[in-house]
């Protein structure tokens, strides 16, 4: 299939790392970030001196928020696929059903040492991550979504056939220690009913493009991003969000951007330079990608140029979605509310919200 | 400083003062959920509405669960209660942003989690809320609840303390790790029987040191292991007498422990039902207890003994005259269930409600309902009781488990708090920013190095 993208609008995300750990400064960044016009957010978890755990970082900006999609990093290689189904199906309940998950499977040995497990390498990273994400949809999935039917005539809080077992297995040709998991869930289904999952490109492959709602997209050079976009996008098909993935260093406060260049990350584009040269290079790339991450140098300076002068020149030009107050990310993405697997075709109508 | 005395000291002090915690619960009987008032289980708002009454209250804590395993009767999920519970440390993240000052305590159990990451997803909580968060440690073991997890029901029961104090042990290193708050984290190495352990910390202490310990098993190696290692029991003894019991035990052992006599706190669990008059608290007792109760819950009850359906026997009746068909109980509806003998239980239980005229329901609702747990009366009378409670030192506090969400605490919040400040055994304002301040517990010390190893674990 020839994937043509259509001219949609497209959306912005910014990464919220160098906010720190207090409350406060998490707070902080996310209303300038929301009130720059950001359509989402992520929360990097890899292991870092000073880094808190991303989720619980998305679960405080949620309550002081309305608009952004809130979207934490979770490792599936030393976590509890039980555990961080519930976590997300809980971060969706605090934040109105703002939330998605970026999946990440850890590579470090130092992330299996400090579970004592031995380093997981090559496609069983890929295996783990397919297995928590099935995991968690399943679980997402296993309450119907009214199976809490509080009816007193009958004493019933919930409607046990409503409620499903999961018995996921992994599979057998699963390179790590096998496991199962019973289910049900222990949180009703979230409000989005599935959040949406992104997931690197690296770990397409291992990871059906079927499983995912978008694929993060990196290149080593600002001008190959397209091309790359292009690529996965041929290999995903048009149902799955393509998003770019972008360092960006602004000149900012007096300063040129070449002066505040510090460590830029190995694997990604970065683009150095002024807002105007920014602005001109997204509104491009948005015509192939579904939406662009940012992840800014140094957050807060960076923060302030982008809302000040690129944001609202992207908006003036049309290559932006609207920001949607307390609209989902699932609507951000333009994907209906799914029927949950486990209901009678009849019975729950794509696209009912509660 | 008097704290550091007190706690150190053999002889125990009361302190003169009780305080509060909620415990939003939500998946037992004690929860109403068929009240016109009652509110969602889930929705974020009933959640910021219970922690921001408590905290208009001075509560020094709101309390979540844990949910491993959806509750079962007969082999299928329990229907006649709440259920379904978010995850407490996402949860407490948030209505970190929405409050000030109350402590946030999340129930972590030390079998289906790892310590490095419960450590750091703690120390983070911990962090993001300004030093207010705390672990209330639980147990549980069982290979039903196992079956959701990836190691499944890999621990013996009799094994769960020891498991759990080299995993409370190992915790405690990881937040020790700092020589000073801008670090270097020292490394961290475990080498135990059930896992093993190797990180190098990246979270630094919080305002508070690091997250505050509750603890809520009650058997004596229970007792043992909070005297050893909590800085508050979250206790089953709320009758005074009991209390007094329970307070001179525990004592003695944290004594033994080496301490002191006020090291460990105790907040028993607890439930109000409250009014302006006893007559008029007698009538909503009636009126909570047939809501928390009712017949299809009563007959599920001694179903969850018999181990078979008895939906053809009257819930105004007499129990039921026919046998169990187990042996044992099974776990799968709480641990409160776990393990009874059920032929021998049936026995006694007809015996009983013969012998006190009591039908199914009535009997149902002696052995459910928080019978020494709940305190019933006009506020001033229900003020007194607790004052007695503070002079003695029976306890430090309570653990109050609402029957209503969202608006279960607002009886307590605005008639018995002021009565109890009135009466100088409440605060009349939080004494600090953390959690640790507001329970007046004293900062924690370094955990010696050599005392980690804890054999065999």
């Amino acid at each position: 299939m020839n994937a043509e993208h259509t001219s949609r609008p497209g959306f912005l995300a910014i990464e919220l790392d160098g906010a720190g750990w207090a409350g406060a400064d998490i707070t902080r960044a996310v209303l300038a970030a929301e009130s720059a016009g950001f359509h989402a957010a992520t929360f990097t978890d890899a292991p870092a001196p000073g880094r808190a755990n991303a989720l619980q970082r998305a679960a405080f900006a949620a309550p002081v928020t309305r608009s952004i999609a809130l979207v934490p990093e979770v490792d599936t290689v030393y976590t509890e696929p039980f555990h961080i189904s519930t976590q997300l199906a809980s971060l969706d309940y605090v934040s109105g059903g703002r939330a998605g998950w970026v999946v990440t499977a850890a590579e470090s040995p130092e992330a299996a040492a400090a579970v004592g497990r031995s380093s997981v390498t090559g496609a069983a990273l890929g295996q783990e991550a397919a297995a928590s994400i099935e995991v968690s949809r399943r679980l997402w999935d296993s309450w119907e979504d009214d199976a809490v039917i509080r009816d007193v005539a009958t004493g019933r809080y919930i409607d046990m056939d409503k409620l499903h077992y999961v018995d996921f297995e992994t599979p057998a040709d699963f390179a790590g220690a096998g496991y199962s998991v019973k289910g049900p869930s222990i949180i009703p289904r979230p409000l989005q009913g599935q959040l949406p999952v992104l997931v690197p490109a690296s770990l397409l492959g291992e990871v059906s493009a079927d499983a995912v709602d978008g694929v993060l997209v990196s290149a080593p050079m600002p001008e190959l991003l397209a091309a790359e976009v292009r690529d996965v996008r041929d290999r995903v098909g048009v149902g799955v969000a393509v998003v770019a993935e972008l360092d960006v260093v602004l000149d900012a406060r007096g300063q040129a951007a070449a002066s505040r260049v510090a460590v830029l990350d190995g694997g990604r584009a970065a683009l150095a330079g002024s807002a105007a040269g920014l602005t001109d290079f997204l509104a491009e790339l948005l015509k192939e990608a579904d939406g662009v991450r940012l992840h800014p140098t140094s957050l807060f300076v960076d923060l302030e140029e982008l809302g000040r002068l690129v944001l609202p020149e992207l908006r003036r030009r049309a290559a932006l979605r609207p920001v949607v107050r307390d609209g989902t990310f699932r609507d951000l993405l333009g994907l209906e509310r799914p029927a949950s697997r486990y209901a009678p075709a009849s019975a729950a109508p794509a696209g009912v919200r509660h | 400083m008097t704290q550091h005395t007190r706690a150190k000291s053999e002889a125990f002090t009361p302190s003169g003062q009780i305080q509060f915690g909620v415990f939003f619960q939500g998946v037992n009987s004690g929860a109403i959920w068929k009240a016109a008032e009652s509110g969602s289980q889930t929705d974020f708002e009933s959640f910021r509405r219970i922690a921001q009454t408590a905290e208009r209250g001075l509560f020094a804590a709101f309390f979540l669960g844990e949910g491993l395993r959806l509750r079962e009767h007969l082999g299928r999920p329990h229907a006649l209660d709440v259920a379904g519970r978010p995850d407490a440390q996402t949860m407490l993240a948030a209505l970190a942003s929405v409050t000030r000052n109350i402590g946030l305590v999340a129930t972590q159990n030390t079998t289906y989690n790892d310590p490095a990451d419960l450590a750091h997803r703690l120390a983070s909580l911990d962090l993001i809320s300004g030093g207010r968060a705390a672990w209330n440690i639980v147990t549980t073991d069982n290979a039903w609840t196992g079956a959701n997890f990836r190691r499944g029901g890999y621990l013996d029961h009799a094994d769960r303390y020891r498991h759990a104090e080299a995993f409370v042990e190992t915790a405690k290193r990881i937040w020790d790790s700092w020589e000073n708050p801008d670090g270097p984290a020292r490394r961290v190495l475990h080498r135990g029987r059930h896992y093993t352990v190797d990180v190098t910390p990246r979270l630094p202490p919080s305002g508070q040191y690091r997250p505050v310990l509750f603890q809520a098993g009650d058997s004596p190696d229970g007792r043992n292991f909070a005297a050893r290692q909590a800085d508050v029991i979250f206790a089953a003894h709320p009758k005074f007498d009991d209390a007094v019991e329970f307070r001179k035990d525990l004592v003695q052992r944290s004594v033994a422990a080496g301490r002191g006599a006020n090291a460990v706190q105790i907040m028993p669990a607890s439930e109000f039902i409250l009014a302006p008059t006893a007559a008029e608290a007698a009538e909503k007792k009636e009126w909570v207890r047939s809501l928390q109760i009712g017949p299809q819950q009563a007959i599920a009850y001694l179903e969850q003994f018999w181990g078979r359906e008895l939906s053809n026997y009257d819930p105004d009746g007499p129990l039921p005259d026919i046998d169990p068909v187990v042996e044992e109980t099974s776990e799968t509806r709480g641990s409160g269930f776990h393990g009874a003998k059920a032929r021998q239980l049936a026995d006694q239980w007809r015996a009983e409600a013969k012998d006190k005229g009591l039908s199914i329901r009535q009997f149902v609702i002696s052995k459910t309902a928080r019978i020494d747990a709940t305190f019933t009366g006009s506020y001033t009378s229900v003020a007194d009781q607790l004052t007695e409670y503070a002079r003695v030192g029976a306890v430090d506090g309570f653990n109050i488990s609402p029957w209503l969400i969202p608006a279960g605490l607002d009886d307590i919040v605005n008639h018995l708090v002021p009565e109890l400040q009135e009466r100088g055994v409440y605060p009349t304002e939080y004494r600090g920013s953390t959690l640790r301040e507001h329970l007046g517990l004293e900062t924690p010390g370094r955990t010696a190095d050599e005392a980690v190893e804890v054999a065999g674990a």
